[in-house]
């Protein structure tokens, strides 16, 4: 019990809602279950590796699929409802880039998943390390 | 050494890698005895497996339970397809949240590393979609871990 410093814990509790908060809030924004079904064709994540080499227009990025335009245009409406792609206005043109944002939140997704699994087998480790098994060094983990 | 891989595989497949400092035999029992498994397959820090049925042998049931301890919980049932001790398991699984989601076909390999082992971990879903959600849903247990790790820096 630490009741005599209640402040600083409300202080860091309030802290951790609000992080929590804003991750709930980026989640929903940008839907992350809409960003992994947008990964699921093979044709969008062509487009994205070529995004990622830097901004085009909708016609040089149909260039190399055997696609016509239209279903080009659809793949990218996809990419831009799920936050991953987003469009800039230059003159008459739109051309495209990655939206910088969608991609961080993904990333950082896929990196607290790794980390919750990472748990898992932390305990595993030590189950291994004190089970009347084969022996081994403890120390050797993390 | 110990460091975890996860990558997306093809439109319906996730691969899960890890290195552990034990034989293939041990980190197989680990796998298939429910005294074992309730010692670490927990999520988060704080909950535990009150329930672990593990029957492991073809067409044997899985159940675990989780909770933790403040009403929150939830489990998983299963099927055992395929075990070749101490290298491979074959086992179908299916998360109730409540409703069950889609089947979840899991192969898990333990090939020997040096003195230690490689595990390989392969799951298929039905849909890239469920794949989406089962993906969404782990993420909401990994908020939950990092809320743990913050809170224990109070």
């Amino acid at each position: 019990m630490r009741s005599g410093r209640c402040p600083v814990q409300a202080d860091f509790l309030l802290t951790i809602s609000k992080r929590l908060y804003n991750i709930l809030l980026m989640s929903e924004t940008l839907n992350l279950d809409a960003a992994f079904s947008a990964l699921a064709d093979p044709t969008r994540r062509a487009i994205l590796a070529r995004l990622a080499k830097g901004e085009t227009t909708v016609m040089e990025l149909a260039k190399p699929f055997e696609i016509t335009q239209p279903a080009i245009s659809q793949h990218l409406k996809v990419l831009e409802d799920a936050g991953l792609v987003e469009r800039r206005v230059d003159g008459a043109k739109r051309p495209r880039r990655l939206a910088e944002a969608g991609i961080e939140v993904m990333d950082q997704w896929l990196a607290m998943l790794r980390k919750a699994l990472e748990k898992n087998y932390d305990r595993l480790d030590e189950v291994l390390a004190g089970a009347e098994l084969p022996k081994r060094k403890r120390g050797e983990k993390r | 050494m110990s460091k975890l891989t996860l990558k997306t595989e093809g439109n319906t497949h996730v691969v899960v890698t890890r290195r552990f400092a034990a034989p293939p035999e041990a980190v197989y029992r680990a796998h298939t005895d429910p005294k074992l498994i309730q010692k670490w397959l927990l999520g988060p820090e704080g909950w535990t497996m009150p329930v672990c049925i593990n029957d492991a042998r073809p067409g044997g049931k899985i159940r675990y339970e989780w909770t933790n301890g403040k009403g929150g919980g939830f489990h998983l049932t299963g099927e055992y397809v395929e075990l070749e001790p101490y290298g491979r398991i074959v086992h179908v699984e299916r998360m109730h949240l409540p409703h069950p989601t889609p089947d979840n076909h899991v192969e898990t390999r333990f090939d020997a590393d040096g003195t230690g082992t490689l595990m390989t971990m392969r799951m298929t879903l039905p849909d890239a979609q469920t794949r989406a959600t089962m993906l969404a849903t782990g993420m909401e247990r990994g908020m939950e871990a990092s809320y743990v790790r913050l809170e224990e820096m109070i």
